[in-house]
């Protein structure tokens, strides 16, 4: 069972080998994709039956790699099974789109190797289960995403997005690291087994957490530690973007939750509110953040900030019940979380294949030169508009189900005794109610201003539609958003084992109840029903498009738009990106971004245009950034001079240093 | 046999919003005018108005897509649905418990999304600064509403609109303080969720001022029809949604006999008739504020309804 999805990463690995040999040619590109798209098919098929069978005790397996006392520990539990199954699903759906996409590709030798190593990289961290064979995996991810993210190198913002990532990668590895040494002990021992089995003291324990916090959450994309995130994501190709967004990103909460809930034995309340503070701010930072993006894979890359929130605020929600001993409530909370990794997952891919068709029909990632695509790309428009709504948290599709979860979990909390959490949560839930709202509105305006309205230059006017590969992998997503969220017991059911694994508890059995509702915990408290609830909305639409078009008149005319009867024949008078999102701005943004807006407006004789200029500040770059970087550039020049001394002073510095470490050793207890 | 007696007792409260909506949107007028010492249009007007709207043409922009003939179905439909949630003279309807007030709340924002998204398509400048102010009005209210629905859920132990309904009329919940904070978070919420003044004003076409009648600028005929009654259905609603939490007396329980369904169903209209009158005496008693001031109002409904659950955690009794 264990060693299937280990011979998918092998295949993996020769596939990312051959790519680099037959880089050249033509049939390169269709070659990788198709065995990407296979091997991922059957890691899925390998994630689903370890979630659905979960045997007990979970499979290992011992390979003689990596460090030679250790050797390399694989464990396939539930919750590495539906992560797994999670990954795999995003990287089938991304090679497909790609069979389609990866034809446009220029430089196909610089993406098609890291392609599957990526791939490989992704798979090998969640079944990692030693220390060692984590921190590896998690770095050969780490590198061959960067290696895509530099796909595209000769692009000066690339290079810039490579650096800050891999700045950041490395870091936040590190951390990892030091959180592993940490859960080892002094013994050493680095499989997840010993670990799992040792409970560390509670000082040690908060360290781990901020650790690993910091570690996994900066791969993750938690505020203040997401600043690589929306520059390196949208820099990847398209699908590469598709990937690293809707499922490294769930690779990297597969490392908190399999930390926090697994390896670092049972939480004080103070984590889950730690956890929910992060959660609830990274989620309305992320969206303010992406509504006041133009370019509309750096709005996706934003958004998915938020996203990581609302699954951290789950996580958190969990941490909190399971320190009071709550297990139902642990069992809703994390419940709603890995409902929206899943969630996130599926309509996230599908908007950045989205955003990948736009762009290669285009060739422009910026909203301002687009438009009215709806009219030459109608089926990526609807795929896309279904990822907006499912994103948007809106019924009956997928998003709203794992945030009504949420919501449901957090109305289970004033039974928490902790005053701590009684003032975090409440907080939180309102944060998170106003990420919700606002994820509305950033969709509007990346769907409306991208697909809707008129062509805004030349290219967005004579765009076509993308091939059919593109177009299966994103409407298999949007199939997918749709099912979730009309079927969602069978979703929840479905990562029962998984939730078990980590709270100790599961919800009840929800497609044993009367017409698929779901119930987490009593009717009378609440229920939804995503099927009756579609079928009942679909019911009165054609109802009333029947009874209209009986009754009223069926005529239709055709005429120009109403501008107050100027019609302007310019598309640049309509609403752009920067317009939409102007009222929020002004809102939130004079507080938040220190958003300044200036009119320079000519005198009355005078032709000249007037001139809007609007100034935005990223406060968390400003204030938590860029006194670090200057601190670094700072020691750096100081330390310059260490590289040109002479023999002589070298010698003695080694001198010193040896003496120095020698008076440590000697006075140390 | 007691299941279709559910379905008709179901669809006779569908057919009751939707016959009854534009009659409140009617009679509302109609006290303004009677306030504004005019006389008003007839009650019967917003019926003719539709029925009207029926029969024109519609005139369509040249480029705009079947996104923009789609969505006043789709409003329609998620608004109604939305109305058939709510318990207006029985609770305990079998669609009921389908749904909760989360998902009413979505189901609303559902409606409001493809409006906003039509307004954006024929791409002038009415429909952009409609759509980005609604975007922007709902951004605040929507979660000040969601936090009244974690109130009510807190005291009632439950997010089901029927068994919220039943837990205030049983009477065991009393005067509390975050009740009444619910209450003026949510009067507040809908007044902006329904463009009425001082938020936006459902009568101007002044472009400046206009939001929700600037996002709709470009409908005619049978869309327009759809739309305002749409609009009408979504007032209600809210109305409707106020009186059976806060005044959810004579609501005839699931399954109750034909006698009590008709006791619900006269004070249902007194109800509505009162809500009707007290938005037109607010209305009439208040000056349109300034769209940047509308931050601070809903910002305000948002605090109250956050207050008002933090009672809640903090202290079982408030």
């Amino acid at each position: 069972m264990i060693a299937l999805p280990l011979i998918c990463v092998a295949v993996l690995l020769s596939v990312a080998c051959l790519a680099v040999a037959a880089s050249r040619s033509r049939l390169a590109s269709p070659i990788v994709y198709w065995a990407c798209l296979l091997v991922s098919v059957a890691g899925l098929g390998c994630g689903l039956a370890g979630l659905f069978a979960a045997p007990t005790p979970a499979p290992t397996l011992t390979l003689p790699l990596g460090l030679p006392w250790i050797g390399a520990h694989f464990r396939l539990d539930a919750l590495s099974a539906f992560f797994l199954a999670v990954v795999n699903l995003g990287t089938a759906a991304a090679s497909l789109f790609a069979v389609g996409y990866g034809r446009h590709e220029k430089a196909p030798e610089r993406v098609l190797p890291f392609y599957a190593a990526f791939l490989a990289g992704m798979n090998l961290v969640v079944l990692a289960d030693d220390a060692f064979t984590f921190l590896v995996s998690w770095e050969f991810m780490s590198l061959s995403s960067w290696a895509l993210v530099m796909a595209h190198h000769r692009e000066r913002d690339n290079v810039q997005a490579g650096y800050i990532y891999l700045v950041m990668a490395s870091l936040g590895t590190l951390a990892l690291l030091l959180a592993f040494g940490l859960l080892a002990g002094p013994d050493g021992s680095y499989s997840f087994e010993t670990i799992r089995a040792t409970h560390p003291s509670a000082g040690l324990a908060a360290l781990v957490l901020g650790l690993v916090l910091f570690g996994a959450g900066s791969k993750a994309g938690i505020v203040p530690l997401h600043v690589w995130l929306p520059l390196a994501h949208p820099a990847a190709p398209s699908h590469v973007s598709a990937l690293m967004s809707g499922v490294m990103t769930k690779v990297a909460v597969y490392g908190s939750i399999r930390v926090l809930f697994d390896l670092l034995g049972t939480p004080s309340w103070w984590w889950g509110m730690v956890v929910l503070i992060l959660g609830g701010i990274t989620a309305v930072m992320g969206v303010l953040y992406a509504l006041m993006q133009h370019d509309l894979k750096r709005l996706l890359a934003y958004h998915t900030v938020e996203n990581i929130g609302i699954i951290y605020i789950g996580l958190g929600l969990a941490l909190a019940f399971r320190a009071n001993d709550m297990a139902l409530p642990a069992a809703l909370a994390a419940t709603a979380a890995l409902f929206h990794v899943f969630n996130h997952s599926v309509f996230k891919s599908l908007l950045f294949f989205g955003a990948g068709a736009v762009l290669n029909a285009t060739g422009e990632r910026d909203m301002e030169k687009l438009g009215g695509l709806i009219h030459r790309m109608p089926h990526t428009a609807l795929a896309f508009l279904i990822g907006c709504v499912a994103i948007s948290a809106l019924p009956p599709l997928n998003g709203f189900v794992s945030e009504w979860l949420t919501f449901q979990a957090i109305l289970l909390s004033p039974e928490v005794p902790q005053w701590g959490l009684k003032f975090t949560v409440p907080a939180v839930g309102a944060l998170l109610a106003l990420s919700a709202a606002l994820a509305a509105a950033c969709f509007v305006k990346a769907f409306g201003v991208t697909f809707l309205g008129r062509a805004r230059t030349p290219v967005a006017a004579g765009a076509h539609e993308t091939d059919r590969f593109s177009l299966a992998a994103m409407f298999a997503f949007a199939a997918l958003c749709l099912l979730a969220g009309i079927l969602p017991g069978f979703v929840i059911d479905g990562l029962a084992p998984a939730v078990q694994g980590i709270v100790g508890a599961r919800m009840p059995v929800q497609t044993s109840s009367p017409w698929l509702s779901i119930v987490p915990v009593m009717e009378s408290r609440s229920s939804y029903n995503g099927l009756i609830v579609f079928v009942f909305a679909l019911l009165t639409a054609s109802l009333s498009a029947y009874v209209i078009h009986r009754v009223a008149s069926n005529a239709l005319r055709r005429g120009p738009p109403w501008d107050c009867g100027y019609p302007d024949p310019t598309p640049v008078t309509q609403y752009s990106a920067d317009s939409f999102a102007q009222p929020i701005r002004r809102v939130f943004g004079t507080v938040v971004f220190r958003a300044r807006e200036q009119v320079a407006m000519p005198p009355p004789v005078d032709p000249r245009p007037a001139r809007l200029t609007v100034q935005l500040q990223d406060l968390i770059y400003d204030w938590l950034y860029a006194p670090v970087a200057l601190g670094v550039t700072f020691a750096s020049e100081r330390l310059n001079t260490l590289q040109f001394l002479t023999i002589r002073q070298y010698l003695s510095l080694v001198f010193f240093a040896l003496v120095s470490l020698l008076t440590v050793l000697a006075i140390w207890p | 046999m007691a299941v279709i007696l559910d379905f008709a007792v179901q669809g006779v409260q569908m057919l009751l919003v939707l016959l009854l909506a534009p009659l409140l949107t009617g009679f509302t007028r109609k006290v303004k005018a009677r306030i504004l010492s005019r006389r008003g249009p007839p009650l019967l007007q917003p019926y003719r108005d539709l029925i009207r709207l029926m029969r024109k043409d519609a005139v369509m922009a040249e480029n705009a897509s079947w996104l923009f003939r789609v969505t006043p179905y789709i409003v329609f439909a998620a608004t109604w649905v939305a109305a058939a949630l709510i318990p207006t003279f029985a609770t305990g309807l079998i669609f009921s418990w389908s749904a909760d007030m989360i998902a009413i709340i979505a189901f609303l924002a559902s409606a409001r999304f493809f409006l906003a998204l039509a307004g954006l398509d024929v791409g002038t400048s009415f429909g952009g600064i409609g759509s980005s102010r609604e975007v922007m009005i709902a951004s605040l209210a929507e979660p000040a509403m969601l936090m009244t629905v974690f109130t009510l859920a807190l005291i009632a132990g439950s997010t089901q609109l029927s068994t919220v309904a039943a837990t205030m009329a049983s009477g065991d919940v009393g005067l509390r303080v975050s009740l009444g904070l619910a209450l003026i978070a949510l009067i507040m919420v809908a007044i902006a969720e329904n463009a009425r003044i001082p938020v936006d004003n459902p009568a101007t076409h002044l472009e400046l001022t206009m939001v929700h009648e600037a996002m709709v600028l470009e409908y005619s005929a049978r869309h327009l029809a759809l739309i305002d009654l749409a609009a009408s259905l979504k007032l209600l609603l809210y109305v409707s949604l106020i009186a059976c939490i806060f005044v959810p007396w004579s609501l005839a329980p699931a399954g109750a006999g034909l006698a009590a369904y008709a006791i619900g169903l006269a004070a249902y209209i007194v109800k509505l008739a009162a809500g009707g009158f007290l938005l037109a005496v607010f209305e009439t008693s208040i000056a349109k504020m300034r769209v940047f001031r509308v931050p601070q109002f809903l910002g305000a409904a948002l605090m109250l309804g956050l207050l008002a659950t933090l009672l809640r955690f903090v202290s079982g009794s408030m």
